[in-house]
């Protein structure tokens, strides 16, 4: 049975908790002298990347060549994609090399979900992030990362997020990490605030299941994480917020504001991060900024990721809605 | 001449009569009627309607002739029921000149499945800059009285009055394509709760809606006829109804998609569905079908748009908008209008033939199934049922959204001033 990661939505509380758990155990190989796993030995992993994306792709990377993969890396740029060739010739060319896994990053909302369920291709297909549609892996490093700090590296095996509230701040528009966080952090039990100007917020919104609330500052005190979106200088001139430096006043996390957050409370970033904008440095640099840890574990969840969908013997990871559709 | 007897018909939907048709024209209809020296056509019960008329069709020659041609594209309007087909100036080169309308007026003469009768552009290259010759394109063998930039907006307020204005010295009508350019910059589908959850850039309703109300307000204001193509919000609804009852002289359609599917099928990603005006939703859908029944909305039209294989099978932001219709319309118009009691096949009729006709100004078009008037027919087997199956279309290109489901009705003759141009569901 074909089985793919196309959006957070599609995980159970058990698959989730399944991934992290396993998380932690590829976590520990890192901490090893050797850090490889011949898992997926003779196995062949593509990262096919229609958007730039050093870091993601790196993470991806990383992850195959620990469980032992065989990597092949495909950048649009530069290749057959910028003559003309469709998503579709490009993924049944690289499928009849023999590739076991697409981890795919696409600028069109959808393209893994297409990738996934047009009968193009029957290798697993991993979203690694699209248009502004969903990221599932950075959810779930995220979500890794809040059960780490908030619940315990060991304590938390086998537990959720229940009760955890954790807000998000930024760009939730264009934000395909807030959408995939929004759905993993609710299956988690996590309680869910969405923070941002109006402009920012999708027409709709109000059906996730989270809370949304225009002032930063009467949320930090309620906040066991906050976590920090991205803000694109480019939506300045599209006329979602006035200047930068209104942005900033309003929705910016600076050491002010965070000294109004828990003490156990902690400062989450996707990167990469805009110093000045939505953080500063002084709030980047300290001791709650998870930022770095995040990168690190990414590693750890694409691991396990990629392990549980070609390796482990038990599917982790069901996609109830495209085998309902076939 | 040869004669044609349609026997036990149910005109207009109601008791079974015979028709005869003598040469091109309807001789006539009453019962028991001679079959002396007549083919004799059995309807058994099955419905006769005027050919369909049809006031929104891509046609796509010429220039996209991959995608459809105007024979290929006038075959597919006979295997739906139509007998007229209005084909919209979006063509490369666009229809935006005398030369370019009559070309197409020319193969639909040629093409001898349905009468084609070109819309020209409101503006030149549907730039909305600059009016086109919309006087010489009146003039030409074509005799444009439609214009339509459809696909792009007339989104100039002054352009839109100017045109609005002009085409008065010959009775023309301007049919606006509304959608508010600046509010639907990079829109993939409708916006609301789908679209947020689907990353999909919005196409918000007020896109639609501002437009309408903007245009009826200028048509009031200089005393013109409007006319708005595929009316998809229950907003839009709204407003034309509010503009009827203060007397402005607006008419209005909706597609056949626009009455039966809705936004949430784009949870699919299938490009299939991607369309513009995008699906709205299920609210929507029962407003469009309401405004249909009360003749807020005056017509079905299908906004017939052929897109060759590889411009859908693609993701959905890089795939082509609109869906074909002309084969399906009459199908989807039975299912959402007259099996839910909303129309009866006098409406239908009205919907669909005779309204449409009068809009677009067609000659011999539209006329009542009565002794004397032009033998444009369509006989529907209503009580059929089956599923679309777009390998047995006649269009060239296949991206419908309805392949597969079930849908009532079929027509199975229809006959262009007395030629049959299909005959037992097979074209002749």
């Amino acid at each position: 049975m074909q089985r793919h990661l196309i959006s957070a939505a599609d995980l159970t509380r058990d698959d989730a908790v399944l991934i992290l758990d396993t998380a932690e155990e590829m976590a520990r190989v890192a901490d090893r002298p050797i850090k490889k796993l011949p898992t997926l030995r003779g196995r062949t992993v593509v990262n096919l990347f229609f958007e730039d994306s050093t870091r993601t792709r790196i993470s991806f990377e990383a992850a195959e060549k620990r469980l032992s993969a065989d990597v092949i890396n495909f950048t649009a740029k530069g290749s057959s994609v910028s003559k003309g060739e469709s998503l579709k010739d490009t993924a049944q060319t690289l499928e009849a090399m023999g590739v076991d896994a697409v981890v795919i990053r696409h600028g069109a909302s959808g393209a893994p979900y297409r990738l996934a369920t047009s009968g193009w291709i029957d290798a697993a297909v991993v979203n690694a992030g699209d248009g502004t549609h969903q990221h599932p892996t950075q959810a779930l490093l995220d979500a890794f990362t809040v059960r780490r700090r908030l619940v315990g590296r060991d304590t938390g095996l086998g537990k959720d997020l229940d009760g955890r509230r954790i807000t998000l701040v930024g760009d939730i528009l264009h934000s395909r990490v807030a959408r995939s966080n929004v759905d993993l952090l609710h299956t988690l039990g996590a309680e869910v605030t969405l923070v941002a100007p109006p402009t920012l917020l999708p027409v709709g919104v109000e059906t996730w299941p989270c809370e949304v609330s225009y002032d930063l500052d009467s949320t930090l005190p309620k906040s066991d994480a906050v976590m920090l979106l991205r803000v694109q200088r480019e939506r300045m001139n599209a006329a979602f917020f006035p200047t930068e430096r209104e942005y900033s006043r309003r929705y910016g996390l600076d050491g002010d504001r965070m000294a109004k957050m828990p003490d156990h409370a902690v400062v989450m970033h996707p990167g990469p991060m805009v110093r000045g904008m939505e953080i500063t440095a002084e709030v980047a640099d300290s001791d709650r900024c998870t930022a770095v840890e995040q990168v690190t574990n990414g590693v750890s969840i694409r691991m396990a990721v990629l392990y549980l969908l070609l390796g482990g013997n038990e599917p982790a990871v069901s996609h109830a809605r495209t085998t309902e559709e076939k | 001449m040869s004669k044609t007897l349609i026997r036990g018909a149910k005109v207009l939907g109601g008791d079974p009569q015979d028709v005869l048709i003598d040469g091109a024209v309807v001789e006539a209809v009453g019962r028991n009627l001679p079959a002396e020296g007549a083919e004799v056509v059995e309807a058994d019960g099955k419905v006769l309607l005027p050919g369909l008329v049809d006031l929104h069709t891509h046609l796509r020659e010429p220039g996209r002739e991959d995608s459809e041609t105007v024979l290929t594209g006038t075959r597919a309007a006979a295997s739906g029921g139509y007998t007229n087909v209005f084909a919209m100036a979006n063509t490369f080169p666009v229809a935006d000149t005398a030369g370019v309308v009559e070309q197409v007026w020319r193969l639909g003469q040629e093409s001898g499945y349905c009468d084609v009768q070109p819309i020209g552009a409101v503006t030149v290259g549907l730039e909305g800059a600059k009016l086109a010759e919309l006087g010489a394109m009146h003039e030409s063998a074509a005799g444009v009285t439609v214009f339509s930039d459809d696909g792009k907006c007339v989104h100039d307020a002054v352009i839109m009055r100017r045109a609005l204005e002009y085409v008065k010295a010959f009775g023309g009508v301007v049919a606006q394509h509304a959608q508010e350019p600046r509010l639907t910059e990079g829109a993939q589908m409708n916006e609301g709760v789908v679209s947020a959850e689907l990353g999909l850039g919005g196409w918000p309703a007020v896109a639609e809606e501002s437009v309408i109300a903007r245009d009826v307000l200028l048509a009031e204001h200089v005393g013109s006829r409007v006319h708005i193509c595929h009316l998809s919000t229950a907003g839009s609804v709204e407003i034309v109804r509010w503009a009827k009852s203060r007397g402005i002289d607006v008419t209005a359609e909706v597609t056949p998609h626009h009455l039966l599917l809705t936004d949430e099928l784009v949870r699919s990603y299938n490009p299939v569905y991607k369309v513009n005006p995008p699906l709205r939703t299920e609210r929507d859908v029962m407003a469009l079908r309401e405004a249909l029944a009360d003749g807020t909305i005056d017509i079905v039209a299908t906004d017939h748009a052929p897109h060759p294989h590889e411009d859908k099978d693609c993701e959905w932001a890089a795939a082509a908008m609109g869906m074909v219709g002309l084969e399906t319309a009459l199908s989807v118009v039975q299912e959402t209008m007259v099996d839910t009691g909303l129309l009866d096949w006098a409406g239908v009729a009205d919907r669909m033939s005779f309204k449409p006709a009068q809009i677009g100004q067609a000659t011999g078009h539209g006329r009542p199934v009565s002794a004397g008037e032009p033998a444009n027919l369509t006989l529907v087997e209503s009580a059929y049922r089956g599923q679309v199956d777009p390998a047995g279309f006649a269009s060239r290109s296949r991206n419908t959204p309805y392949e597969g489901r079930e849908l009532p009705g079929r027509v199975t003759h229809t006959w262009l001033r007395g030629k049959a141009t299909l005959v037992d569901g097979k074209l002749t």
